[in-house]
């Protein structure tokens, strides 16, 4: 064999090989999530099989998110969109599905995951309902990834979903949310023993975002700051408040960072209440960056918050 | 828990289980079929059942907080519970499923449908104010702005439709004009999409927005002066390709029919005048007799807080002051918002606004009137820097200029105000605050401060409160 020839035939198996390093043994799913918490979730089943993008960030108000034209290329080249629902992201989402021409995250397909599908509403409003009463969600309270039993829930339906769209990795989806829900079983012992002394304590909340976490560890939200969801406290329901926190002794004021300060500042300097500044979504806070720091941080801050 | 208790607590289930069934045959019965009576009795069976079903979950929980003294159960027991707390989870989304449809016995679909009404009081300080918008106040007084029927919905796996039907009234005279109704595809092959209907020319970044989505009570100066009293919009057919690029770039193209008042630097309306110029009847003949626009946009995020929009557009098409003549109109638009991270509601949030335009208009000759032909230019730019300072109130300032240069042979045949208003030099200074109780609903104070040419620069005031009213479901603006 001439000097040519093996240089030809060494050349082409170390390119085969650098090929064989360098591609990727599976296509990675692109993921994109409204929210963070969602996000994490799709990060704890799917590990690196898959890369996560959160439209909303953590820290701010998510029925409020821009639209932003940028978000359009992201929907564009998604493969999924886990979506909450229940109109939670009614007010920026729809443009965007609209505007991005994607077959794969239209409603009806494997691409597209809604998770109050999965998931029990609270406060679904019973009776009549209009603009009157605020802007109120006519299917029910939103919020529900602050309840970590709907994060197995939901980590469920993505591992349904996933498996679908990569059945070569279903064995790794199942596994790893087998092990999310371990985690999450084996926390859940913790964390009930952390809140068993706030089990029945009363706190008012600045929105309705904490309803799931109040009712799956025994917090009774007797109020909220807001009257009605979306209007600023008037004087008299300040008023109100003062008189409600103090008759039925209302010991800590839940609120996200992002929320004006002066309203719950006078009601704790008036009744005695303790602030909890705590996050309402995955990335709310530093220590929130994933699901389970998530959970880890909002406990010990209601504790500590107690305690005070 | 032992073995007869949890028979019983499955027979319970179970019962539970036939309610839920034997309520969901009412609703099988499809919407439309249950009169007002027969609603009030399925609400109260499933008020009923959920209370049944909240009584049951409290009895399941119990049973699982009490300690065993059974022994260890067998894989079979806990599969049983298991799927029982299934059933029981799947049974509470069923209710809550048919309370949500029993609500909507609404159709499902329904398109959503909303209304909006925008009214303004006036004051000017001229008799002949500067207010040349269709929807804006225009009269001293009250005025009905604009009042819109808006309905959006899917028409099948491939297509959605606006539509927006508008309303004013001025003196006492109602008009109904059907504004727009397009349909978008939903998700076309390569990554483009199709619009095609009656629309709102997607031209800079106001054209195409309704007057209850505006910033400021009037449209800008200069989009009057060039799109004319109602913005620029008619039937077409429009194609936009996203282009495979790290960050968001739009190409789109399209072609309308560019007559009537809505199209006023085009084909018109016969009889009308442009500059001086009074328009022929020149119908659509051949497919170069359309009205053409280009426009290429992009958007990026300077940081996680500062989005810019960027854009050009252009427009091609016949004008009715000679046979063969044409306009050219060319744009650019520049939008930069500033929204921190932890906003709440969306505030607090600062945007700025710019879009400048510039029209080439082959005027005449008019063998009526006997003018020579002539190439006008008109020129100029709207600025406007919105803040939302607090949650529920945003303070705005808007600066309009516009120009003219060249048809000065056509400058005799501009005998009305009216005409030379829309000729030449002005400036309009127009601070706001805007106060907004809810999303549906907002207050508005403007002051207007305009120096025009046509009126020796002597200044023009115009005082206005606005108020806007929204009912129903609206889909969500775009950016």
């Amino acid at each position: 064999m001439t000097m040519r020839k093996a240089f030809i035939i060494v050349a082409m198996v170390a390119a085969g090989l650098l090929s064989a390093w360098t591609l990727p043994l599976y296509a990675k799913l692109n993921v994109v999530a409204s929210t963070p918490d969602l996000g994490a979730i799709a990060r704890e089943v799917a590990g690196s099989r898959v890369d996560v993008i959160s439209l909303a960030k953590g820290t701010e108000d998510p029925h409020f998110v821009d639209a932003k034209p940028s978000f359009i290329r992201i929907l564009n080249q998604a493969d999924v969109l886990i979506e909450g629902g229940a109109d939670l992201e009614v007010g920026w989402l729809p443009p965007l599905i609209l505007n991005a021409r994607n077959p794969k995250i239209q409603l009806g397909q494997a691409g597209r995951i809604i998770a109050a599908d999965v998931v029990r509403l609270i406060e679904v409003p019973i009776g009549p309902i209009d603009r009157s009463l605020g802007d109120v969600h006519p299917f029910g309270n939103p919020h529900f990834t602050v309840d970590p039993m709907n994060g197995k829930l939901i980590a469920r339906l993505l591992e349904e979903h996933f498996c679908v769209l990569a059945s070569g990795e279903c064995a790794s989806f199942k596994d790893n949310r087998n092990k999310f829900e371990e985690k999450i079983d084996a926390r859940m012992l913790e964390w009930q023993k952390k809140m068993a002394p706030l089990k029945g304590v009363r706190v008012i909340s600045y929105h309705k975002s904490f309803s799931y976490f109040a009712e799956r560890f025994g917090l009774r939200v007797v109020n909220t700051i807001e009257p009605k969801p979306g209007i600023p406290p008037s004087a008299a329901h300040v008023r109100n408040l003062v008189s409600q926190m103090r008759t039925e002794g209302v010991r800590l004021i839940l609120m996200e960072p992002n929320r004006e300060r002066k309203t719950p500042s006078f009601l704790a300097e008036e009744t005695g209440a303790k602030i909890a500044m705590i996050p309402s979504m995955v990335g709310g806070t530093p220590e929130a960056q994933d699901y389970v720091g998530f959970f880890d941080s909002i406990i010990e801050t209601l504790v500590a918050s107690a305690g005070r | 828990m032992s073995a007869p208790k949890r028979s019983v607590c499955r027979v319970c289930i179970l019962s539970a289980f036939c309610i839920a069934t034997g309520t969901a045959t009412v609703f099988s019965q499809g919407p439309g079929a249950a009169g007002p009576s027969e609603i009030d009795n399925v609400k109260k069976q499933m008020l009923q059942m959920e209370e049944q079903l909240r009584m049951l979950r409290q009895k399941v929980e119990e049973l699982e907080a009490k300690p065993s003294t059974a022994p260890k159960p067998n894989l079979t027991q806990e599969k049983a519970d298991g799927i029982t707390e299934q059933r029981l989870r799947d049974l509470e989304r069923q209710v809550q499923q048919e309370r949500t449809a029993s609500r909507g016995i609404l159709a499902p679909f329904n398109p959503k449908i909303s209304v909006n009404g925008l009214f303004s009081a006036a004051m000017f300080s001229e008799k002949d104010n500067l207010n040349f918008g269709d929807h804006d106040p225009q009269v001293q007084g009250f005025n009905v702005q604009n009042v819109e029927l808006h309905l959006q919905g899917t028409v099948d796996p491939y297509f959605q439709v606006d539509t927006n039907i508008v309303t004013t009234i001025k003196k006492g005279e109602t008009t109904i004009e059907l504004e727009e109704m397009y349909g978008t595809s939903l998700a076309l092959p390569a990554n483009l999409q199709l619009v095609a209907g009656q629309y709102f020319t997607r031209f800079g970044r106001q054209n195409r927005q309704h007057p209850h989505q505006w910033d400021f009570v009037d449209q800008p100066v200069i989009l009057n002066r060039i799109f004319g009293p109602d913005g620029l919009r008619g039937p077409g057919a429009q194609l936009s390709w996203l282009a495979p690029t790290p960050f968001y770039l739009e190409f789109i193209g399209s072609a309308q029919q560019g007559e009537g008042e809505i199209a006023t630097s085009f084909l018109s309306k016969p009889g009308e005048t442009v500059r001086g110029y009074t328009l022929i009847d020149r119908p659509v003949r051949k497919i170069g007799d359309l009205l053409y626009m280009p426009r290429v946009v992009t958007s990026f995020g300077l940081t996680d807080e500062v989005t810019v929009a960027l854009g050009s557009s252009a427009l091609f098409g016949p004008n009715a002051s000679g046979t063969n003549n044409r306009t050219n109109v060319y744009g650019a638009d520049l939008y930069v918002k500033w929204k921190p991270v932890n906003h709440s509601h969306g505030f607090p949030f600062v945007a700025w606004q710019t879009e400048y335009l510039f029209r080439d208009y082959q005027a005449g000759p008019d063998d009526v009137n006997g003018i020579p032909p002539s190439r006008p230019k008109d020129f100029g730019f709207y600025s406007q820097l919105l803040y939302g300072f607090t949650y529920r109130w945003v303070a705005g300032f808007r600066l309009n200029y516009v120009n003219s240069s060249g048809g000065d042979v056509a400058a005799p045949f501009l005998v009305t105000l009216a005409q030379r208003d829309l000729v030449g030099e002005r400036w309009r200074l127009a601070p706001n605050v805007s106060f907004y109780p809810s999303e549906f609903s907002k207050f508005r104070l403007q002051y207007n401060l305009d120096f025009a040419a046509s009126r020796g620069r002597e200044a023009v005031h115009g005082v206005f409160l606005q108020a806007e009213f929204n009912i129903g479901e609206h889909g969500a603006h775009s950016f």
